[in-house]
C-alpha cells in the first residue's frame, strides 16, 4: 500500500453522518409527534428507511468505485432478495392462519 | 438494582462457585506477576493483531467455556438421572440449562470454529494476514468481553433463565422480572458484533487476498465453506442485532415490540430469533464441513471427490438456510400453506447435505487411509452426524412435528447434529492444524482415548433421549416422576456423560502432556497434507509466507511437493509490509463491556460516563494513521534458514 495517500477532507462521510442522524430523527418526529394514521406513518418511516439504505450505499460503501461489477451486483440481488424475504415472509408468517391477530 | 444486592446469595453451589472464582483470579494474577509475565501477555497477546495469535485466543477461550457448558450440561443430567431428585430446584435448573444453551453455541461453537478460520484461513489462500487485522482483534475482544459478561451472570445479579431461545412473552420483563435476561440481551450483543466482524473481515480477505493464480476453484473446501459462512453472517447477523435491541429496548425503557401490550407481538421475536437461528446453525456447521473435507482428503490420500458438487451444495445449503426459519415454530398455530411449505424448503437441505455426505464416502473409496485421531473423528462424524439429519427429515414434516415439538427427541436431535458437525470437526481440526499453531502434534495415544471416550460417551448422553422423547418426555423437565418409565433410560445417559466428560479431561490432559513431552521435530509437513498453509514452517511465520506462493491449479502444494518444487529463492526475497500491534480493540472492547454491565443493571448515569470511554476509542481510531511495518530482507532469510536450511 502507498504511504502517499492524499488525506483529502471526507465531505461524504459527514454528509452521510448527518443525513443519517437528521433521517433517524425525523422518522422518531413523525412516529411519535403527529397525528397520521399508523398505516401513512408506516409508509413514511418506511420510505426515509429506503432512503438511509441508499446513503449507506453511496455515501459510506462507494457503490460506484472499485471495479469489481459483477460482484456487486450478486451482492446488491443478494441483499435484496433477503430484504424481500426477511419483510414479505414475516408479514405472510405472523399474519396468516390462527397466529393472524 | 442498587450495588450491595448484586452478589447472588444463598445456593450453596454458587456461593462455592464464587470462592473458586475470586481464589482462580487472585492465583492467576499472583502467577502473572510472579513469572514476571504481564509485559509479554500485553505486547504479545492482548495488542496482538496477528490473525494466529487471534486465532489461538479464540481456541483457548473456546476450550474454557467448554468447560463452564459441560459442568452445566453434567449438573442437569446429575438432576434427572433419577426420578424426583433434587440436585437443582426448578429456578436453578431454568438457569442452567439456558446458560448451557447459549454457551455451548454462542460461546464454545461460535469461538472454537472462528479461532481455526483464523488460524488457517489466511494461511490456505496465500495470504500474510486478514484484510483488516486490527478489526479482527476487536471482534476477538468483543466476543472475549460479551461471553465474559455472560458469565459472571451467575454469581453477579443471577443468570437468565427463560431458556437459549428467550422466547417472548416469559423473556418479558413482566414474567423474568430480574437481571438475568438483560444479560442475555446485552452480553450476546456485544459478543454478536464481534462476530459481525469477523464475517466482513473474511468475506473480504477471500475476496481480495487469495495468492496469484488462486481462482474460485482452486481455493481449497475449508476457504470456501469458511467465505459462505462469513456470507451467512453478514447476511443473517444483523437480524439478531436488531431482534436483541428491542429485547434491551423492552426489558429497559418500557417499550412494546414484542409484549401484547400496546400492539407488540411476542411471535414476532420468535419469528426474528429463528431467521437468525436457522442460518446461524450453518454457520456453525459449513466451516465444520470444510474441515472434514480437508481431513478427509488428506488422509485418504486422495483429492476430494466431486469438488464442484460440494461447492455448489455449500452455496445451496446457505441458499436455502435463509429460506426454512418457521420449521423451529410449526405448533404456533400457522396456516396450512405456510407449515406446508417451509416443510419444503427444510426438507430440500437434506438433498445437498446428502450430496457432501456421498461426496466424502466417495473420497474415501479406495484411498489409503491412515487412521490418525484427526481422521477417526471425520469418520466418527458420517454415521453420527447422519442419524442427525435423518431425525432432521423427521421433524420437518410439519404435521408429524405436532408430536415431537420440544420433546427430548428434539433435544436428542439437535445435539446429534451440533455434535458431531462442530464439536467432532473442531477435535478433528485441533489434531490436524495443532503442529501448524505450535510446531508439535497432539499426542496420537492419547488422543485415541479422547477419541473412543468421547464417541462412546455422546452416543451413551444422546441416544437414550430419542426414546423418551418418543415417549412424551418435554424438554426442559427438571423432575419427573417414578411412573413415567423414564428412570433405566436417564441414568444411563447420565453414566454417558460422565464418560463424555472423560474424553474432555482426555483431551484436556492431551494438551498438557503434549506441551511438555511431544517431540518438537514434526517438520513443516507433518500430515503429507495437499494445501498450502503446509509450505511454509511449523509454526507457521509471522508473516507467513517469505515469497507468496504462485498457484496453478487445485491441491497446488501436493503437486509442488511432487515436482519439488516447494523451494525459496533467495533472489524472490522482498521486504514484507506487516501491520503493527494496537492497544485500541482491548480498550474499545473493555470500554464496550463497562457499558454493557452498567446496562445490565439499568444504572444509566454510570452508563453514560463509561461510554465516554468508547467516543474515546473510536475518535482516537479515526485519527490512528499507522501504515505498519516492513520485514527486512536480512531477517525473513534469517527465519528461512533456520527450518528449510541453506536456500538456493
Amino acid at each position: 500500500m502507498s504511504t502517499q495517500k492524499q488525506h483529502r477532507f471526507p465531505w461524504n462521510h459527514v454528509i452521510g453522518f448527518i443525513l443519517s442522524i437528521a433521517l433517524t430523527l425525523l422518522a422518531v418526529f413523525v412516529a411519535f409527534q403527529t397525528d397520521f394514521s399508523s398505516n401513512v406513518v408506516l409508509w413514511i418511516i418506511g420510505s426515509l428507511a429506503i432512503f438511509q439504505a441508499l446513503i449507506q450505499l453511496f455515501l459510506f460503501m462507494h457503490i460506484t468505485e472499485g471495479k469489481e461489477g459483477p460482484v456487486n451486483v450478486i451482492n446488491m440481488i443478494y441483499s435484496v432478495f433477503l430484504a424481500l424475504v426477511i419483510v414479505f415472509g414475516s408479514i405472510w408468517v405472523l399474519t396468516s392462519g390462527h397466529a393472524a391477530m | 438494582m442498587s450495588f450491595d444486592e448484586i452478589l447472588v446469595t444463598g445456593d450453596p453451589l454458587i456461593f462455592a462457585s464464587q470462592i473458586a472464582i475470586g481464589l482462580t483470579m487472585i492465583g492467576l494474577i499472583a502467577l502473572i506477576t510472579y513469572l514476571k509475565r504481564w509485559k509479554w501477555l500485553w505486547s504479545e497477546w492482548f495488542t496482538t493483531v496477528d490473525h494466529k495469535k487471534i486465532g489461538i485466543m479464540y481456541i483457548i477461550s473456546g476450550v474454557l467455556m467448554f468447560f463452564r457448558g459441560g459442568v452445566d450440561g453434567l449438573l442437569m443430567k446429575a438432576q434427572t438421572s433419577r426420578p424426583g431428585l433434587e440436585v437443582l430446584d426448578a429456578q436453578h435448573y431454568d438457569e442452567i440449562f439456558t446458560t448451557h444453551g447459549v454457551i455451548m453455541i454462542l460461546f464454545m461453537a461460535m469461538p472454537l470454529l472462528i479461532g481455526v478460520m483464523n488460524v488457517v484461513v489466511p494461511l490456505q489462500i496465500g495470504a500474510r494476514d486478514v484484510a483488516f487485522p486490527k478489526l479482527n482483534a476487536l471482534s476477538f475482544w468483543l466476543f472475549f468481553v460479551g461471553a465474559m459478561l455472560f458469565n459472571v451472570s451467575f454469581v453477579l445479579g443471577g443468570s437468565p433463565d427463560a431458556g437459549w431461545t428467550s422466547y417472548f412473552p416469559l423473556a418479558g420483563k413482566e414474567f423474568t422480572p430480574g437481571v438475568g435476561n438483560n444479560y442475555y440481551a446485552i452480553a450476546i450483543q456485544i459478543a454478536g458484533i464481534g462476530t459481525l466482524a469477523t464475517g466482513i473481515n473474511f468475506v473480504v480477505t477471500i475476496l481480495k487476498m487469495r495468492a496469484p493464480g488462486m481462482t474460485w476453484m482452486r481455493m481449497p473446501m475449508f476457504t470456501w465453506t469458511s467465505f459462505i459462512t462469513s456470507i451467512i453472517i453478514v447476511a443473517a447477523f444483523p437480524i439478531f442485532t436488531i431482534a436483541l435491541l428491542y429485547m434491551t429496548f423492552d426489558r429497559l425503557f418500557g417499550t412494546h415490540f414484542f409484549t401484547v401490550a400496546s400492539g407488540g407481538d411476542p411471535m414476532l421475536w420468535l419469528n426474528l430469533f429463528w431467521l437468525w437461528g436457522h442460518p446461524e446453525v450453518y454457520i456453525v456447521v459449513l466451516p465444520a464441513f470444510g474441515m472434514f473435507s480437508e481431513v478427509i482428503a488428506t488422509f485418504a490420500r486422495k483429492n476430494l471427490f466431486g469438488y464442484k458438487s460440494m461447492v455448489v451444495s455449500v452455496a445451496g445449503i446457505a441458499f436455502l438456510s435463509m429460506l426454512v426459519w418457521v420449521h423451529h415454530f410449526y405448533t404456533m398455530g400457522n396456516s396450512a400453506a405456510v407449515n406446508s411449505i417451509f416443510s419444503l424448503t427444510t426438507m430440500m437441505i437434506a438433498i445437498p447435505t446428502g450430496v457432501k455426505i456421498f461426496n466424502w464416502l466417495f473420497t474415501l473409496r479406495k484411498g489409503r487411509i491412515e487412521f490418525s485421531t484427526s481422521m477417526l473423528w471425520a469418520l466418527a462424524f458420517i454415521p453420527c452426524f447422519t442419524i442427525g439429519g435423518v431425525t432432521g427429515v423427521m421433524l420437518a414434516m410439519a404435521a408429524a412435528d405436532y408430536q415431537y415439538h420440544n420433546t427430548m427427541f428434539l433435544v436428542a436431535h439437535f445435539h446429534y447434529v451440533l455434535i458431531p458437525g462442530v464439536v467432532f470437526a473442531v477435535f478433528a481440526a485441533l489434531y490436524y492444524w495443532w503442529p501448524k499453531m505450535f510446531g508439535f502434534k497432539l499426542n496420537e495415544k492419547i488422543g485415541k482415548w479422547h477419541f473412543w471416550l468421547f464417541v462412546i460417551g455422546f452416543n451413551m448422553t444422546f441416544m437414550p433421549m430419542f426414546f423418551v422423547g418418543l415417549d412424551g418426555m418435554s424438554r426442559r423437565l427438571y423432575t419427573y416422576s417414578e411412573s413415567t418409565g423414564w428412570g433405566a433410560w436417564l441414568g444411563f445417559s447420565a453414566i454417558g456423560s460422565l464418560i463424555l466428560a472423560a474424553g474432555f479431561a482426555a483431551l484436556c490432559y492431551n494438551i498438557y502432556w503434549s506441551f511438555r513431552y511431544a517431540p518438537r521435530d514434526v517438520g513443516s509437513d507433518p500430515w503429507h497434507a495437499r494445501t498450502l498453509e503446509w509450505m511454509t514452517a511449523s509454526p507457521a511465520p509471522h508473516y507467513n509466507f517469505a515469497v507468496v506462493p504462485e498457484v496453478e491449479q487445485r491441491d497446488d502444494f501436493w503437486h509442488k511437493k511432487k515436482r519439488e518444487e516447494t523451494g525459496l529463492k533467495k533472489a524472490d526475497l522482498k521486504p514484507v509490509h506487516m501491520p503493527n500491534n494496537s492497544w485500541m480493540p482491548i480498550f474499545l472492547a473493555s470500554a464496550i463491556g463497562l457499558v454493557g454491565f452498567f446496562l445490565v443493571f439499568e444504572w444509566f448515569t454510570l452508563a453514560i460516563i463509561a461510554s465516554v470511554g468508547i467516543v474515546i476509542g473510536l475518535i482516537a481510531n479515526s485519527f490512528d494513521y499507522d501504515d505498519g511495518y516492513h520485514i527486512p530482507v536480512d531477517e525473513l532469510e534469517e527465519e528461512e534458514r533456520e527450518w528449510r536450511g541453506d536456500l538456493k
